[in-house]
């Protein structure tokens, strides 16, 4: 069973709509004890970090993902699922997850560049992932933030983006995969992606 | 780096685009849908649907538009026209859409962008807005006016003014549109977009008076836009989103070229 998260953080019916496009029942919930019975985890969202994590913890879906994480379940961030998997946020100074060691940052402001960064951008892959294979060089992504996930480690970052500076857009370590930008509204290339992740065994970096 | 966007806007009647559009095989002209999926393979980086229904059942017939979109696109969309209330807002997004758009209703009503902000997040509210070049005055320092019903009814508020009070009430991007160049295929309202886009941090999208690629070129580069919008100089076939993109390439102007 594929979960897909709910902490009442945004709008899901595009990530069920993309599995849908492959064929593929999504089942969206808030209930810790299906997230237990879960063979996949996607872990969406869009809002702010503070209010996030304060629902997770109401709902007890933080305890749960963190099991899903230790099982070894294949699990796939995105958006704010990218950045509150990390141990702290400076998005309202919130303590996160801390499911990858490091730290979520504020997008600088750089002179006439907009924040948020919204759009379409190209992601730069390092190494070779399971779950970024196959997409071709300029393919570009959706993306809408304005923090971004910064892993402690360098081997985490598996793909960056340049908006003023050049930023970590896709991170994983073990059972975990996660990207800033929003594969469920990034076309084929995007559905590729969430193709690659119901593939994927689960095995990663350490 | 980010991509300048190139966004069709479709006119939705009672359920069917206004404008159709010359499509090479037998798709029914005139549908949202069949549009919709037309300029997604087509390369759009985006879409927007503005409803100008009149009826009273507006409302359901959108919603239905919007859920038929939602399941054929892989791309964000947004949705104005007649959106009122959070009630609008949250049947449009729960129906599929990216964002929601909001014009008169907003300038009537300030908070509503707030509220939208807080309940679904910045990224889904757009500011729609129409604005009629006049004489400075004291009431519009910068010579540009805010306007309603199609720029029949001045507000008396001044443009420049509304953007950055949009902004610090929530307000995710601005969709502006010159309604001076409205239809006239002459070129953007570079002047204007330009005063908007450098006084705000968050995206324009630039509207009115697209005719050739030349004018989008104008407005993503002196203009400062973040994203233009087209309509009939592609609705007709007249050009592609592909030859479109092309040009602004070649004007080293970034833009998704691989989709």
């Amino acid at each position: 069973m594929i979960v897909i998260i709910d902490y009442q953080a945004g709008n899901l019916t595009s990530v069920v709509r993309s599995l849908k496009a492959l064929g593929v029942e999504g089942r969206v919930t808030q209930d810790p004890a299906v997230v237990a019975q879960a063979s996949r985890v996607i872990f969406p969202g869009v809002g702010a970090a503070g209010k996030a994590m304060a629902t997770l913890r109401e709902l007890g879906l933080d305890q749960a993902l963190r099991q899903s994480f230790q099982l070894g379940i294949p699990i796939l961030g995105i958006c704010l699922g990218a950045q509150i998997i990390l141990e702290h946020s400076e998005e309202n100074d919130a303590a996160c997850l801390g499911l990858l060691p490091g730290r979520t940052r504020a997008l600088p402001r750089v002179e006439a560049l907009k924040i948020p960064h919204m759009g379409w951008n190209q992601v730069r892959y390092l190494g070779a992932h399971q779950v970024f294979k196959g997409l071709p060089e300029g393919a570009e992504y959706y993306f809408v933030h304005s923090y971004y996930p910064a892993p402690a480690r360098q081997t985490m970052v598996l793909g960056v983006t340049e908006h003023g500076i050049e930023f970590p857009s896709a991170i994983g370590w073990r059972n975990l995969v996660a990207t800033q930008f929003h594969p469920e509204k990034s076309g084929r290339f995007g559905l590729q992606i969430l193709e690659n992740f119901l593939a994927w065994d689960g095995s990663g970096a350490e | 780096m980010l991509s300048k966007r190139i966004i069709p806007c479709l006119d939705v009647r009672d359920g069917r685009t206004t404008k159709g559009i010359k499509f090479k095989n037998n798709v029914d002209i005139g549908d949202p849908v069949a549009m919709a999926r037309f300029y997604y393979e087509a390369g759009a980086d985006e879409l927007v649907f503005y409803d100008i229904t009149a009826s009273s059942d507006r409302r359901n017939i959108m919603i239905e538009v919007v859920r038929r979109v939602a399941a054929e696109i892989l791309i964000p969309f947004s949705v104005g026209g007649g959106i009122r209330n959070l009630n609008d807002m949250r049947d449009v997004l729960l129906a599929g859409a990216e964002k929601v758009s909001v014009n008169s209703a907003a300038i009537l009503d300030p908070a509503l962008i707030t509220a939208g902000a807080q309940a679904f997040g910045s990224q889904c509210m757009v500011l729609g807005m129409d604005v009629k070049r006049v004489t400075p005055s004291g009431t519009i320092p910068s010579g540009y006016e805010m306007v309603i019903h199609g720029g029949r009814t001045s507000m008396g508020i001044d443009a420049l003014w509304w953007a950055q009070e949009a902004v610090r009430l929530g307000a995710g991007e601005i969709c502006l549109n010159s309604i001076d160049a409205d239809g006239t295929q002459a070129g953007y309202e570079l002047t204007l977009t330009r005063m908007i886009s450098e006084a705000v941090p968050i995206p324009v999208i630039a509207s009115g008076g697209a005719g050739t690629p030349e004018h989008l070129r104008q407005v993503l580069t002196e203009g400062r836009a973040d994203a233009a919008l087209i309509a009939s100089m592609v609705h007709y076939g007249t050009y592609t989103i592909k030859g479109i993109k092309d040009y602004l390439a070649q004007g080293h102007i970034p833009v998704r070229l691989v989709w």
